[in-house]
Formats: structure tokens, C-alpha cells, sequence
């Protein structure tokens, strides 16, 4: 018979239902059995183990869309193991890795071999996301069909936009065949017009004071606009990945009032940080896209608040040491982000920025219902898939204490408030801080 | 030239209604034997000429128009671009006026343009025979198939017929729909968004993109050939991505009505679209049927267009 373990004295907080109350969960080997105000410790027996949760936040696992690696091909910047162990002391329960490896993710036999990799060697679940075209080169539409059969939940070019119009309206066409539920397979796409693509920042006054070579937002807001024009023309079950610019939002307002079936996700970073944080030339403040101004960052959050952006991913892109100890220009783009996903939403909680569930919303419910899975939700049936957080606590980053292989984080050194205290994944638990008593065994790595 | 009557082509299904189309299939059924001996009907068209203008390579339909003329006693001349004045470079309209010239009765035409076929019949004063153009149509493919499939079910009024594969680009698929809707059938189109587009609706046939079940109680499954030029990357990923999902193998035709039957225009990839067992299922195969009879269905075309007849009988009947 599976164990079942009682989390009592928790304050249960499920965005999916607008469930935040006091109150007890109790699982039953891999799936939440039940939860509630009026599921009383006294009820059960001694046979039942029991967490005493001290009234901190137990909320559904985080599901990030967004997670680069290094398997198969680049092992060294981090491995499907190494993810999951950041991921799991992140709160992130399920993550989809993007196609970008080594060779790409665009044939099954990828596809079951990350499957296969995640599944003996990974604390958290791990999905991999197809990529659409072949090779990733933009050019021939990848096999949708069969990745999806063998398990890709998700489709993209990774971080390389589809310059050809044509070809990714026919991909956006294709993957519609392939889904479920009355929906296409899921389509996620960086928009970007790929001549004005080329900067290493920000354009603006920051970028010519600094004397690099800038991105401007219109690189974005017109990649925006022909994304969201062909996923209205095609029906595509479509995200826009990692919406950095304000100019943008409006575009994706728009198309959501003409009610197509489209949204946007934003990383962690570009709603904590802007351009300032490159300061003297910050190479792990270099991202893709790149930090933009304070008014941005602002306009961001708010339309995270306001559901103009859907999901927020962690944009988790880890870069060795090697590639980041360059010249500004010449360093390549990306930073960490699974450990800081969780934290840099609590923080713009605690700052009165945007209330909590509407937060978890966006990293569990979101991006759940966009993949079609049955987690991301504290549901009687639900996979015990949790993350118990302190909502305030106070704490600085060292990135030297990271998990990844990689420790490009752009947030070394900052104060977050909310912090994680354990993780559990289908009921077992993969993170604990130590900060709840012990309680059953932690899952060690394979 | 003067022309007998006023000259007729055969462009589209559209140019048909549904009398004249019940009238050719009587008399290509006449036209259709089974056994050895064959009439001889090469009085029927002797004297006429008629012109075979392949702009596109064609074994089947070229050798049965050809085919069917030579039977009815019709000289035939083969033009083929490749090797004549077109290679120098001159326009179809220019090879129209050439060969009007030598005052042809009936040309046939095929052309990897949509409209060629109506535009050369605004040029020339003999009767045109559309035998393909670009995505447009091919009426005679469509006659033949609908012939087929009546004589195998007695009717085609409320049949379920499923054309399955690259739908966008299928001058068949299109004369089809036209066709086989008239004459009383429902029809499906199967296939990728990329093929099978939502929009290919408005021609009067629901679109599947799930090949089971848009299967479901078919009667007749009709595959059509994917262009090789299509199948690495542009519509679809690859051809064995496309067998998977589109492919007509055994297990997919079970989807289909106990008995169903299966058509291809040709040429068949064996393996993409249609696996060998079976399109060479004897128990449910009509695509040799197809081919028998194509050349019955093209003498009837041919009579028809040359004589005139129809239109005396239509007039008799005060139409």
C-alpha cells in the first residue's frame, strides 16, 4: 500500500482554484488524496506520517516552459541531472528543456533518449520540448508528429528565431494537426525581426554611453506582431517566449481582445532587473533578449498583474565560465534561473507588486493548462507534486552555492525575500532546506 | 475555320450538369469490355485529328487519351514541349496559334499553370480538353473515377469518400469534391494542416486532420500521390512521418467501412502514401480498375466533344 503523509498547519494556496486558506493536504503515495480547512490531524491514525508545515505556504510544484541544458552535447554547462537538483531547490517540479543541444531535439530518437536520461537521472519531471524546424536551422519543418507521439510536449526553435515567415506559418500549420483537447500541439516562438536582432543590450542611451551595439524594442514589437498575426491565421496553440519590451504589450492585448488562442510567457529576470544591471559591463547580465529599461521592467509587471502576459519561465540559460569571462561583445548571452524563478516572483510579492496567487498562477496553473498537463493544481487526484515556501523570508544569493554546473546567475549578490523550505515530486521529497523538521527520507540523486 | 456547331471544351466539372455527365458514363460504359474481342470502332472518329500538348510529363493520362482516340479511328500527334519549338521558347499562346493552324479537332492539354487550359480554348477553334492545369483541375480524372466507383457500388448517391493526402495542391482533389458532391456523395478531405487546410472547406467537403477519424464509415478511400518536391520539410517533415500518420496501410484502412475501397490516380509512392499490400489488395483495390476504365471514359469524352452529339440529343429533349 503507496504511504500517505499528512502536511498539516499549512497555509494551501492553489492559484487554479483561488484557494488560499489554512488548512492540511494529505497525499497518498503519488497523488494528492485531499486537502482543505476541515481536514483535521486528529482524524488520522498514527500509522499516517505527518509534516507539521509551521503555517508556511504549501503550493502546486512550478512548471518552467523554459530550461536550457547541456544534454545531449554540451555536458559540461549542465546536465539533465544537474537541472533537475537546481530545479528541485527552486520549488520547480516540472521543467521542459529546450531543443537547443547537441545534437537538437527534432527526432524521436532525442526525444526518448532525454525522456530516458531525465527519467533515470533526474529529481524533477522532465519534459522535452521538439524543435520545429530541422536542425533548428529555420529552413524545413521538423517531425512534429512523431516527437509528439514519443513525448515532446512542446514545440520551438529554442532560442533561434524562425527568420522565413512562410516556413514557420506552415510549422504553426502542421503542429495544429497534432494536438489534443481541440487544441493544436503547443507552439512556443521567440518573436524577433532578424536584421535588427544583431546588439549585445538594450539600444538606447545606456548601449551608446557603454559603446555596444544595441537590440532595439522594435526588433521585438515587429516579431511580435507577425508571430501573433500568423498564429491568428493558423489557429496555432501559441506562446510568445520571453517578452522583454513594453512596446510589445499592447500588440499582445490586442490579439488577446480578438480573442485568438495566443500568449505571451516573460523570464524572471527581465521582471526583477533592467539594463542599469550591466553596470561596468556585467557579462552575466547579457541576456536574450536583453534587460531593457526600468519603464520595461515596470510595464512588465504590470502586465503580468493584468494577464496581458500569461506565464512567467525562469529563461534558465547556463553558460560556463569560459563563455561569460569575455569582453561584454564578445561573451554569450544567458544566465540561471531555476533556483532564483520562485524567489524573484515572492520578492515582487512581498513588495506589494502583484498579489501571490496571481504569481503562482503564471508558473503553475498557466503553464500547465497551455501544455495540457494534469499538474500544476492542489486537487484531490492531482500529482503530489509541491513546494512548500517561506512567503518573507530574507536572503542574500551567492551564486557560489548554486546548484547548476553553470553559475551565471544575473542576480548574484541580491536580496530575495521567499525562499524555499522543501520540494516534493509525486509525494517524494527532492529538496529540503532543513528548515521544516525532518520527516520521511529526502530522495537522493541516481 | 468554320466550326459544325458551336465548339464545346471540356475545362471543368463545372462545365457539366448532371445529365451530360450521366450521358458520358452511358457511353463509355458501352465503350468498356471485358472480354477479349474488342469492337472495331475506328469509324467512329476517322478522319479527326487530335493533338496530345503535355506540358507536364504524363505516361497514363497521355497514353490514354491516346489510346482512346487511336480506337475510335482518330490520327493522333504528340507534342511534346521538350523537344519542339516551346524549348526555344516560344509562349503557349504562340504554340496555340501553330497548331490551330493545322486545324486539329481536338487538343489536349495539360500544363503545370492553373487556367492554361481555359486560356488556350480562348485562342484556338477546336475543342479543348483540359487534361490538368497547375492545382486546377483535371475533369477526365475525376469522370473516370467517379465511373469507377459507380460501377463497383451500383450508385454513387450516398457514398462516403475519403480523399486522404496532399489535398492543397490536388487538381484530382479538386475536381473530385466538384464531382462527387454533385453526383450525391459526402466527401472528406484527409490530411496535415499544411495539405488539408480548414479553408479547403468552403469546396463543400468537412477537413480531418486525424486520419482515423476522418476514416470513419468511408467507403472509399482515395489516396493521392505527394509530389516529391513536398515532402522534405516545405509541408511535411518527411515522407516516413507522413506514412505514419497519412499513410494508407492495413491497419488504417480498417478505420474505414468493413469492405471499403481504395483508389489512386497514380503514380503511386509506394510507402509514402500507399503501402503495397494494399493498393494491390484485389478484394479492395480499384486503381487498375481506374485505369481500364480511364481509356472507355476518355473515347466517350473524345466522341462527345468531336460529334456533338449531346447537344442534338439535349436540343431533341427541348433543353
Amino acid at each position: 500500500m503507496a504511504r500517505r503523509t499528512l502536511f498539516r498547519n499549512a497555509r494551501l494556496l492553489d492559484p487554479a482554484s483561488g484557494r488560499d486558506e489554512p488548512g492540511a493536504l494529505l497525499m497518498d503515495g503519488d497523488v494528492i488524496e485531499d486537502l482543505g480547512p476541515s481536514l483535521l490531524a486528529e482524524a488520522f491514525g498514527p500509522d499516517i506520517e505527518q509534516t507539521d508545515c509551521e503555517g508556511l505556504c504549501v503550493a502546486p510544484g512550478l512548471i518552467d516552459l523554459h530550461v536550457a541544458t547541456g544534454e545531449p552535447g554540451a555536458e559540461h554547462k549542465e546536465t539533465l541531472k544537474s537541472a533537475g537538483r537546481a530545479a528541485a531547490a527552486g520549488g520547480v517540479t516540472t521543467l521542459v528543456v529546450s531543443p537547443d543541444t547537441d545534437p537538437p531535439i527534432d527526432a524521436r530518437a532525442i526525444v526518448d533518449f532525454v525522456l530516458r536520461r531525465a527519467r533515470d537521472a533526474s529529481l524533477v519531471r522532465i519534459y522535452p520540448a521538439g524543435a520545429l524546424t530541422r536542425g533548428l536551422a529555420g529552413e524545413r519543418i521538423a517531425e512534429i508528429g512523431l516527437m509528439r507521439e514519443a513525448g515532446a510536449v512542446l514545440f520551438s526553435n529554442g532560442g533561434r528565431t524562425i527568420a522565413n515567415s512562410a516556413t514557420l506559418r506552415r510549422a504553426m500549420l502542421y503542429a495544429g494537426g497534432f494536438g489534443a483537447g481541440g487544441f493544436g500541439a503547443p507552439v512556443m516562438h521567440r518573436p524577433l525581426d532578424p536584421f535588427l536582432g544583431g546588439g549585445v543590450m538594450n539600444a538606447g542611451h545606456f548601449a551608446d554611453r557603454l559603446g555596444l551595439p544595441g537590440v532595439p524594442a522594435a526588433a521585438e514589437s515587429i516579431g511580435v506582431f507577425r508571430d501573433l498575426r500568423l498564429a491568428e491565421a493558423t489557429g496555432a496553440h501559441f506562446l510568445l517566449d520571453q517578452i522583454s519590451a513594453a512596446e510589445s504589450l499592447p500588440l499582445i492585448a490586442a490579439a488577446k481582445a480578438r480573442g485568438i488562442d495566443a500568449g505571451a510567457s516573460v523570464s524572471a529576470a527581465h521582471l526583477a532587473l533592467n539594463e542599469l544591471d550591466i553596470g561596468e559591463y556585467r557579462t552575466f547580465a547579457r541576456l536574450s533578449p536583453p534587460l531593457r529599461t526600468e519603464e520595461d521592467r515596470q510595464a512588465l509587471v504590470a502586465a503580468l498583474r493584468e494577464g496581458v502576459i500569461d506565464i512567467v519561465t525562469s529563461g534558465h540559460d547556463p553558460r560556463p565560465t569560459e563563455e561569460k569571462r569575455l569582453p561584454f561583445e564578445e561573451a554569450s548571452a544567458g544566465g540561471v534561473g531555476l533556483e532564483t524563478l520562485l524567489p524573484t516572483l515572492l520578492t515582487l510579492v512581498a513588495e506589494g507588486r502583484i498579489p501571490l496567487l496571481r504569481a503562482l498562477f503564471t508558473v503553475t496553473a498557466a503553464p500547465a493548462v497551455f501544455l495540457g498537463l494534469p499538474q500544476g493544481r492542489l486537487a484531490r487526484g492531482a500529482p503530489a507534486d509541491c513546494v512548500i515556501f517561506d512567503p518573507l523570508a530574507p536572503w542574500r544569493l551567492n551564486a557560489e552555492n548554486l546548484r547548476s554546473k553553470s553559475r551565471n546567475s544575473p542576480f548574484d549578490g541580491r536580496l530575495f525575500q521567499g525562499m524555499v523550505a522543501r520540494t516534493l515530486v509525486g509525494g517524494r521529497i527532492v529538496f529540503d532546506s532543513g528548515r521544516l523538521p525532518a520527516s520521511g527520507t529526502v530522495e537522493k540523486e541516481r | 475555320m468554320d466550326a459544325p456547331h458551336p465548339r464545346r471544351h471540356l475545362l471543368a466539372i463545372g462545365d457539366l450538369d448532371p445529365v451530360q455527365i450521366n450521358r458520358l458514363f452511358a457511353r463509355a460504359e458501352g465503350f468498356i469490355t471485358d472480354g477479349d474481342t474488342r469492337p472495331d470502332l475506328r469509324g467512329r472518329l476517322a478522319g479527326a485529328t487530335l493533338v496530345n500538348l503535355f506540358y507536364e510529363n504524363s505516361t497514363r493520362t497521355q497514353s490514354s487519351f491516346e489510346l482512346a482516340a487511336r480506337r475510335l479511328g482518330a490520327d493522333v500527334i504528340n507534342m511534346s514541349p521538350r523537344t519542339s519549338s516551346v524549348a526555344k521558347g516560344e509562349t503557349l499562346l504562340d504554340t496555340a496559334a501553330t497548331l490551330n493552324a493545322m486545324g486539329p479537332d481536338l487538343l489536349v492539354i495539360r500544363h503545370s499553370a492553373s487556367g492554361a487550359a481555359l486560356l488556350l480554348s480562348r485562342k484556338v477553334t477546336c475543342s479543348v480538353i483540359n487534361a490538368g492545369d497547375g492545382r486546377h483541375e483535371h475533369p477526365t480524372q475525376a469522370l473516370l473515377d467517379a465511373l469507377t466507383l459507380r460501377r463497383a457500388f451500383g450508385t454513387i448517391e450516398g457514398l462516403r469518400v475519403a480523399i486522404c493526402g496532399d489535398i492543397i495542391h490536388s487538381r484530382v482533389a479538386r475536381s473530385n469534391v466538384v464531382l462527387l458532391t454533385l453526383l450525391g456523395a459526402e466527401v472528406r478531405l484527409i490530411g496535415p494542416p499544411t495539405l488539408a487546410p480548414k479553408g479547403a472547406e468552403d469546396w463543400g467537403a468537412r477537413v480531418f486532420h486525424d486520419m482515423r477519424e476522418g476514416l470513419k464509415g468511408a467507403n472509399v478511400v482515395m489516396m493521392l500521390r505527394l509530389q516529391s518536391e513536398r515532402m522534405e520539410g516545405a509541408f511535411i517533415p518527411s515522407p516516413r512521418e507522413f506514412f505514419r500518420f497519412y499513410g494508407l496501410d492495413a491497419e488504417k484502412l480498417a478505420w474505414a467501412a468493413p469492405g471499403a475501397k481504395v483508389m489512386h490516380p497514380g503514380p503511386m509512392n509506394r510507402g509514402v502514401e500507399i503501402e503495397s499490400g494494399v493498393a494491390d489488395l484485389e478484394s479492395r483495390s480499384l486503381i487498375e480498375t481506374q485505369v481500364r476504365t480511364g481509356v472507355a471514359l476518355r473515347m466517350a469524352v473524345l466522341e462527345d466533344l468531336a460529334r456533338g452529339d449531346l447537344d442534338v440529343n439535349l436540343k431533341r429533349e427541348g433543353r
